[in-house]
């Protein structure tokens, strides 16, 4: 365990700063955000689309290779549909003149 | 824009099938490279670090899996192609599944299940189980599940991220687990229930609860647009409350255009907002913003509250369940608890409403039964529509 902590101390760290990031977020964004806000984390969490990528670089069987792409794809659908969604809902809140 | 919370939903089970789908490949990477199976696998797997591997793998897997599977089934039931179904002793069955989940994943890690087709039958378990455990709970609370299950998506793409040492991942996935947690907590405090509530509650699923409440007794008292449009000609202070009949109507506009007009006879025009008014939190700002309503005229409900005994009319477009004063005095009621919309007492309280039908939550609103209330009956868009020209007729 100690081993384990020691050699992944970069990202233990990364680990407990960024979930305290996450609810500073949370906290200042007024309620009526929330659902854009969410809609926001949706789209960040798309960033598995970096992993598919390097697994599908190092897949070495047609099975594998097929899998990959439908994560590469659907990893995309996530990021691309979630930034636009996202973006309609806050075209919504804009300020009018 | 009523599409957009399950957008959201779909969008997130596209992330957790990719972050499932990476740890199903990775496994399969691995199983390559070790012809002997699972036991070569594991075999020195402390010093190969492939025993952490494997066990990050499960976790990214049957995270995902759940992530993926319930956000489509909360995506149908948004969309009203998947009705709530509850099985008899469903809360053990669940319990129970997602328990031999963790156990198949463990002893698999442990070596002393040696399978080389485990980890597949876990993500194909895992994927029942995110279909049983959205299964049961309410329409009502999805947004709450949704975004439950968006952190969960972002704690699997995490998972992504030790495995590869990548640290974008890693900052991305856990921003998204830790806020979203956060997140699915306000929303439950904002309809004053825990999270463990939402998640076995089963809210408005025929529960015998919502049945046996008592239900109120009296005779609904309906009025024409005419009649309506006299009581706020004449009325001071006119108070709207939009709930998801309104989004549904897309009637956003009319409402927009009901209040220019009373603003010109000389009456003060306000919105109440319930947090959970709609399908999400902010639906209701979202699109009254959209028809160019002044935001300072949205006032959110604990703001509001104070304001309805000195207001003489109450409008109430298509909300239901947040306007049920069954919430403050009924124990029994399945939203007992859930802050309110005091509309009961202001003098008038006019509510338009395509039928008698009940709420979300599935329970009579005793509110439509009193002598101050009267139900304006009909698709509020129309019935908008009809009070506008009944405004504009008279002045």
């Amino acid at each position: 365990m100690i081993d384990f902590i020691a050699s992944n101390q970069e990202f233990i760290y990364l680990l407990i700063l960024m979930i305290f990031v996450g609810i500073e977020l949370i906290s200042h964004v007024p309620s009526v955000l929330h659902t854009p806000l969410m809609s926001g984390a949706n789209a960040i969490h798309g960033v598995v689309i970096i992993g598919s990528i390097i697994v599908m670089g190092q897949a070495e069987e047609t099975l594998s290779l097929i899998f990959g792409f439908i994560a590469v794809v659907l990893g995309t659908l996530n990021v691309v549909g979630g930034f636009v969604v996202t973006d309609r809902m806050l075209e919504m809140f804009k300020k009018r003149k | 824009m009523t599409a957009m919370p399950q957008m959201v939903s779909f969008f997130n089970g596209m992330g957790g099938a990719c972050a499932a789908l990476i740890s199903v490949i990775e496994y399969r990477h691995l199983m390559h490279n070790a012809p002997g199976g699972i036991a070569e696998l594991l075999a020195n797997g402390a010093e190969t670090g492939n025993l952490t591997r494997l066990a990050i793998m499960y976790a990214g897997l049957i995270i995902g899996s759940i992530s993926f599977s319930g956000s489509i089934i909360a995506y149908g039931k948004l969309e009203g192609k998947i009705s709530d179904k509850v099985l008899p002793g469903q809360q053990f069955l669940n319990i129970g599944l997602f328990l031999g989940i963790v156990l198949l994943a463990v002893l698999s890690v442990m070596g002393v299940l040696e399978s080389d087709n485990l980890l597949y039958a876990v993500g194909a378990l895992a994927l029942a189980y995110g279909v049983l455990f959205v299964m049961p709970i309410g329409g009502a609370d999805m947004p709450v599940v949704i975004s439950l299950l968006n952190s969960f998506t972002g704690v699997a793409a995490a998972f992504g991220g030790f495995l590869y040492d990548n640290k974008v991942m890693l900052i991305g996935g856990i921003l998204v687990g830790s806020a979203g947690t956060l997140l699915t907590i306000v929303m439950c405090k904002a309809m004053n229930r825990s999270l463990l509530n939402v998640l076995i509650g089963n809210f408005g699923g025929g529960a015998s609860g919502a049945a046996s409440a008592a239900s109120p007794q009296g005779s609904v008292k309906s009025v024409n647009a005419s009649d309506a449009a006299i009581l706020m000609k004449y009325a001071k202070k006119v108070i709207i409350v939009p709930g998801y009949g309104l989004a549904v109507a897309q009637a956003q506009h009319v409402v927009h255009e009901l209040e220019g007009i009373l603003e010109n006879e000389g009456v003060e025009v306000k919105y109440a907002i319930h947090p959970v008014a709609g399908r999400m939190p902010g639906h209701m700002n979202v699109l009254l913003a959209e028809s160019n309503v002044d935001y300072d005229k949205l006032v959110e409900m604990e703001d509001i509250n104070p304001e309805f005994n000195t207001t003489d009319v109450v409008l109430v477009i298509g909300a239901n369940d947040v306007v049920n004063p069954a919430a403050k005095t009924d124990p029994a009621s399945p939203i007992y608890g859930m802050p309110i919309l005091e509309v009961e007492y202001a003098r008038q309280c006019i509510v338009m409403k395509r039928s008698m039908s009940a709420g979300y939550a599935g329970i009579d609103n005793e509110l439509f039964y009193r002598d101050k209330t009267s139900m304006l009956f009909g698709d509020a868009k129309k019935m908008l529509t009809e009070l506008v020209s009944e405004l504009k007729a008279m002045q």
